[in-house]
């Protein structure tokens, strides 16, 4: 089962991700998730989603995130030295977050075990709808299209701010 | 063939496991990272959805968030960067100026 495959080095390289101490590690395997991410949406006959995936993610945002862990050389994270933090936050934020988070996946399965299970139709009518770069490129420029712009005005937005922030004398 | 349970259920563990990080780490760069998991969680339930309703609709909003997290990264990076100038440090824990 090509699917249990895929989803299990997505879960195995994300939770990697969230325990390494190294980022650099941490970057190199959520690439990893990524790829298991992109062979499932193979699998859901969206190969645009797939390859848009993995040229995006893969290839400019994690490029993206190793610049800047390479950049500030912060190859260990630092154990919360107590000494050196002037505030003292303790770890009641962390058993919190770890609750939260163990409190959302418990909801969420509890949800997902009452309703009856959907099989996703097959067929190859369904599937070649789907597949289609051509109707996704139309929903996109049509139906889509306030959105499209909307979407490079951020962009835009996002690359005069990271330039701005990023720049020596703020 | 999966059910569509299947991989809404796969979603909610990712989406589960990046929440875990953003609260339990205390780097910036790993709490982005924990940031893009959850986007990546909830594009597979867009994806899944919009197979399972037989339309393109749901790629096309996985599109749209790719944008959006590629904005998030570029942004958020760029404060690491200057946050990392100001303190030498990784730490959210040593940002506390905006605490009152």
């Amino acid at each position: 089962m090509l699917f249990y495959v895929l989803a299990g080095v997505a879960i195995a390289a994300s939770l990697l991700v969230v325990g390494q101490r190294n980022p650099m590690h941490s970057v190199l395997l959520l690439i990893v998730s990524f790829i298991g991410l992109a062979g499932l949406y193979v699998l859901l006959d969206s190969p645009f989603a797939a390859v848009t995936q993995i040229i995006v993610y893969g290839g400019a945002i994690m490029v993206l995130f190793l610049f800047v862990v390479m950049l500030l050389n912060a190859t260990q994270e630092e154990m919360p030295a107590r000494t050196t933090i002037p505030v003292k936050i303790g770890g009641r934020p962390l058993r919190v977050g770890a609750i939260l988070a163990a409190v959302f996946l418990a909801e969420i399965v509890w949800a997902l075990t009452r309703v009856a299970r959907a099989p996703i139709a097959g067929g190859e009518a369904v599937a070649a709808t789907v597949q289609s770069v051509r109707q996704i490129g139309i929903a996109i420029f049509t139906t889509h299209a306030f959105a499209f712009e909307v979407t490079s005005i951020l962009i835009l937005v996002a690359m005069v701010g990271a330039v701005a922030l990023a720049k020596r004398n703020l | 063939m999966p059910t569509l349970n299947n991989f809404l259920a796969l979603s909610a563990v990712l989406f589960a496991i990046g929440t875990a990080g953003v609260f339990l780490r205390r780097n910036l760069i790993t709490i982005l990272l924990s940031i893009e998991i959850m986007l990546n969680a909830a594009n597979l339930a867009f994806v899944a959805v919009g197979r399972y309703v037989g339309s393109v609709e749901g790629q096309v909003i996985a599109f749209f968030v790719m944008t959006v997290a590629a904005a998030e990264a570029a942004v958020g990076l760029a404060i690491v960067i200057a946050l990392f100038r100001q303190r030498e440090t990784l730490n959210p824990d040593a940002f506390t100026s905006l605490k009152w």
